[in-house]
């Protein structure tokens, strides 16, 4: 019998690398100028609040650096302002830039570890309701609409006002960050849970699941080795839609005053510290921190749509 | 018991005297391979508990739809044998296989291979049968998973399997089973969609062919490829019948196929074997109307017009089956008996068996 | 004059990697009835062939290059408008997945009625009744009441009906059917291809019959096409390649039929595969699958590797093979030979 050769061109076996530089999604990128300009700005924004401590002018969480006197100095643009404050002052006298860089990572990480908190619970929910179907199903999709019947702004308001009234302001303080992780995560996994699920039931229905399972393998190998792989295309389209939700909860909350603490402010408690001053003419106190904010999202949410665009299969296979 | 219609005395009475035994055919005594008795699968329609729920004459009824997909099945699998399963869309024949493969739970029925009964194990109890028994898919787009390479996909049934080899065994299987189906073993490193059509079914075959089995499960597996690659595949699946000594339980709608591959044919109809007989017998002779009209539609390259029995109406749905025979509706011989009685599988003298009143009473 | 001809058409999709040319050079004409079938693998460009005659290609391919004369009109750079005027009324289609042409949310009828007023002044009452009179000639059963059925209330091979009976509807000239049974069963597929050739003979409609079924070319047109890798290969009555081919593809594909061989015996396969439009072998496409690249005395035909082989006549059949333009050659000479 005469051995037959696979249809592609080249005769090497592909590295990564060289898949990655013929693949459809490089293709797409080098042809699309937002998603070029989005993930351009989105690295920038990303490395400024990993370089905080070393970028900023001022540690806005070191009390002694901050002049109370020097409160409210407007940006460099505006009559009034101290050059040493290049974004002015917030009332706390603390440098307004550094106060953002630093805010700018703690939303980060918030937004990051809800958003890693809702994909393992709801990718593992979502599995095993979609593969394992019946009651599993039943019962942990139910549980996802009752999940999702309450906001998630109603379930952090909820849990973040008992955890205050329980242990108080100052454990709530030191605990802000790793405890809205929690609500938001816990509040926002069906989302995944939905996606998983429908995806899964997509991929259980095709043969090479039938293979895996003709082949002996246990429910768990195949939930994770054949069918998780296959759907993370989907998975990762919402993530960048939910890192950009989680991003906005946590500010809102912080808004609210159930978020973070203003001795260590995010975007969110920046924008309602100084909302508190518009009156007052001091308006870049919260314009700056909003405008940040407003740019952060909108380039996550360009980058999503883009890679939703790339990744849906009927756009481009044909 | 009336006596078939037959041309010579002697062999109606031998006829009449054929047991009605369901399942087995006469010549071979043998106990078979895999024995199927009495199959059925019924799928809901209805959804879960709470959609079933209906509001009926003021009262709250549980209601439930099924697609009666098969009906009381029986089959015998000789060794060695290929077993070719036949029928249209719909007939039931892949949902055979799939039950046979441990992949549906049967509703009704056993399922013996080996002597053993295997339509009631775990996944974990049917794992030795695993290894003995594979399948092969109709789709080769679909069933090699697009995450993982070749080389990945063949190791893991044999990793699976035999969990003390060493790696280098394990490599040195893949690479025999990839040159055994036409594949370079240099190929491994590369995903399914590198590959054309068939030589994905190829490698399909090779994932099958990797823990030895000794019975393999075809569903459809030439009908997605073109037609110079079918020839290619079905060549490749009787070399390896011959090598390996394997036996098939072969599941197709082309007859053409059949009547070149097959060592015994069962005809089915709406989740019903209504005919089982050795190729050349059933092409030779079909016995069952629908049968007949089967064979009458394939398009021959010989004559210029087809010259086919048209068959009335359309197959009705397996949410309500007729009463009786289930062919009874689009049978150009049923009679009242055939509108009430379920026909049973009875002997037929050329070595067959059929499952019609017709052939039965001698009228056909 | 033929009804349709084509000529020299080349029909490329414009990919990230450049152009591939799906279509090479493509001829062929259809006569005032006739049945036409065109052969060929998955790949081989007969779907192509067939979408391109009404410019139904989706980008990104378009017609490069040829001609399409439909009585006498060129239609290759004929504005949409006009193109409408023809399609769906003088040439009519049937795809393989009836669903591609039913409006799953409109009734048979209203679809019916539709696609009448479209392209005629007609009232209501008329077009029903016209459509009424199409679903009698398709023998649907009872299609008075069909007229008010969604699609889906059909079952496969009524849908497929349905649909001859559109094409039907303004009595084309030609009607093109792309796989039509493809999706159905034997038997059902039998009857469908059977009322098909029905229609065409009474009605005097020409077919063009794209299908990958010799089974079915043969027993329903009178010539036909077999194409490889986007171009023709072969052309000439159906019967007479059916029974003689010429180009060792359709010797290869015919003699890989389970029917050909003898049961149990190993099928003559076709060794390798299609190969892809983006990576043509040079010369003939068919030489690296091609068993007569070497002739009977050992010595390699080196025009296969290097030439793209033009049709020479064999009888009434074409066939584009240097092997084929060789033997006849031979067979010329000794002739002529004889003859001086």
């Amino acid at each position: 019998m005469t051995t037959s050769t696979p249809t592609a061109a080249s005769s090497s076996t592909a590295s990564r690398w060289e898949r990655f530089r013929d693949s459809y999604l490089l293709y797409s990128f080098k042809r699309d100028p937002i998603a070029q300009v989005s993930l351009a700005v989105f690295i920038l924004l990303v490395a400024m609040a990993l370089l905080a401590p070393w970028l900023a002018p001022m540690n806005p969480y070191d009390l002694a650096q901050i002049d109370i006197l020097a409160s409210e100095l407007p940006p460099f643009w505006v009559d009034g302002s101290d050059p040493a404050y290049l974004m002015g002052t917030d009332a706390q006298g603390r440098d307004l830039l550094s106060t953002i860089l630093y805010g700018l990572r703690v939303s980060l990480i918030i937004g990051f570890g809800a958003v890693a908190m809702q994909a393992t619970l709801g990718v593992c929910f979502g599995l095993l309701a979609g593969y394992l179907g019946g009651r599993v199903d039943a019962f942990l999709m139910r549980m996802a609409d009752i999940q999702l019947s309450f906001s998630t702004l109603m379930v952090a308001i909820v849990v973040g006002a008992l955890f205050k009234a329980i242990f108080g302001g100052a454990t709530f303080s030191t605990y802000a960050v790793p405890l809205l992780v929690l609500i938001i995560g816990l509040a926002e996994w069906p989302q995944y849970a939905r996606t998983v699920r429908a995806s899964v039931l997509a991929e259980k229905g095709k043969e090479y699941v039938d293979a895996a399972r003709v082949m002996g393998l246990s429910s768990r190998r195949i939930m994770f080795r054949h069918i998780l792989p296959n759907t993370l295309s989907p998975i990762f389209v919402i993530s960048t839609v939910q890192v950009a939700n989680a991003i906005i909860s946590e500010a809102a909350l912080s808004f609210l005053g159930l978020g973070m603490p203003e001795t260590q402010p995010s975007l969110g408690s920046l924008i309602k510290s100084g909302f508190d001053y518009i009156q007052s003419g001091s308006w870049w106190i919260t314009l700056i921190p909003g405008l940040v904010l407003v740019v952060l999202v909108l380039v996550i949410n360009l980058l999503g749509d883009w890679l939703r665009d790339v990744l849906n299969p009927r756009l481009y296979k044909g | 018991m009336t006596t078939a219609s037959l041309s010579t005395p002697g062999a109606s009475t031998a006829a009449s005297t054929a047991s009605r035994d369901v399942g087995a055919t006469a010549p071979q005594t043998a106990e078979p391979l895999l024995s199927i008795r009495g199959l059925e699968k019924r799928f809901s329609l209805s959804g879960d508990f709470l959609e079933q729920l209906k509001f009926k004459g003021g009262k709250l009824v549980r209601e439930q739809k099924h697609v009666h997909a098969i009906n009381g099945v029986d089959l015998d699998i000789q060794r060695g044998e290929a077993l070719c399963v036949v029928g249209e869309s719909g007939c039931g024949k892949s949902t055979v296989a799939r039950t046979v493969m441990g992949l549906i739970t049967p509703s009704a029925g056993e399922i013996r291979y080996d002597g053993e009964r295997i339509d009631d194990r775990s996944t974990k109890e049917l794992l030795p049968f695993r290894r003995r028994m594979q399948m092969i898919f109709q789709n080769p787009y679909a069933s090699l998973n697009p995450r993982m390479t070749i080389q990945q996909t063949l190791e893991e049934p044999i990793r699976l399997h035999h969990p003390d080899w060493s790696p280098a065994k394990v490599k040195d299987k893949v690479a025999e089973v990839m040159n055994a189906v036409g594949i370079a073993p240099d190929w491994g490193a590369r995903y399914g969609h590198e590959f054309s059509g068939g030589q994905r079914q190829r490698i399909a075959i090779a994932r099958a062919l990797a823990v030895d089995p000794e019975f393999i499960v075809a569903d459809e597996p030439i009908s997605a490829l073109d037609v110079s690659i079918q020839a290619q595949v079905l060549n490749l699946l009787m070399e390896a019948q011959q090598q390996r000594n394997l036996t098939y339980l072969f599941i197709t709608h082309d007859l053409a196929v059949v009547e070149h591959f097959g060592t015994r044919v069962a005809v089915m109809y709406l989740g019903r074997v209504c005919e089982v007989a050795p190729t050349a017998t059933l092409f030779a002779t079909p016995r069952h109307p629908y049968t007949q009209a089967l064979m009458s539609a394939i398009p021959r390259l010989e004559d210029d017009r087809p010259q086919h029995i048209r068959l009335q109406g359309e197959v009705p749905t397996p949410v309500n089956l007729p009463s009786g025979c289930v062919f009874h509706g689009r049978c150009p011989h049923a009679n009242a008996r055939c509108r009430e009685e379920v026909p049973a599988l009875i002997a037929t003298d050329q070595g067959g068996q059929v499952a019609c009143h017709g052939v039965e009473e001698g009228r056909l | 004059m033929s009804l349709l001809e084509v000529n020299h058409l080349d029909v490329r999709f414009a990919l990230r990697r450049g152009d591939v040319q799906a279509l090479r050079d493509v001829c062929f004409s259809l006569d005032r009835g006739e049945r036409l079938g065109i052969v060929g693998e998955s790949g081989a460009g007969k779907s192509v062939a067939a979408f391109s005659l009404l410019n139904l290609i989706a980008k990104p391919g378009y017609i490069a290059g040829g001609s399409i004369a439909f009585d006498g009109q060129e239609l290759i750079g004929l504005s949409d408008r006009a193109l409408r005027r023809i399609r769906g009324h003088r040439i009519s289609m049937i795809f393989q997945d009836p669903m591609m042409t039913l409006n799953p949310v409109l009734t048979i009828g209203e679809q019916m009625v539709e696609c009448l007023k479209a392209h005629r002044r007609i009232s209501t009452r008329d077009a029903r009744a016209i459509s009424l009179r199409k679903l009698e000639q398709v023998q649907i059963p009872s299609p008075e009441a069909r007229l008010d059925q969604y699609p889906h209330e059909l079952s496969g091979g009524m849908r497929q009906r349905v649909i001859i009976a559109i094409a039907l509807l303004l009595d084309p000239d030609i009607i093109i059917a792309d796989e039509p049974t493809t999706a159905l069963d034997v038997t059902i597929q039998a009857e469908i291809m059977a009322l098909l050739l029905e229609l065409c003979e009474e009605h005097n409609v020409g077919l063009v019959l794209i299908t990958h079924d010799l089974g079915v070319v043969s027993q329903v047109t009178q010539r036909m096409l077999v194409m490889y890798a986007g171009r023709v290969i072969e052309q000439g009555p159906t019967r007479e390649i059916i029974n003689d081919p010429q180009h060792p593809y359709t010797q290869g594909l015919l003699n890989a039929l389970p029917q050909m061989a003898t049961p149990g015996e190993r099928l003559n396969q076709i060794p390798g595969s299609m190969p892809s439009l983006s990576h043509l072998p040079s010369g003939c496409a068919f030489h690296p699958r091609c068993g007569f690249v070497t002739r009977p005395d050992g010595s390699r035909r080196q025009a296969c590797v290097d030439e793209v082989p033009a049709f020479v006549a064999s009888g009434n059949c074409q066939a584009a093979c240097h092997m084929v333009a060789e033997m006849i050659e031979r067979e010329r000479i000794p002739a002529e030979e004889q003859d001086s």
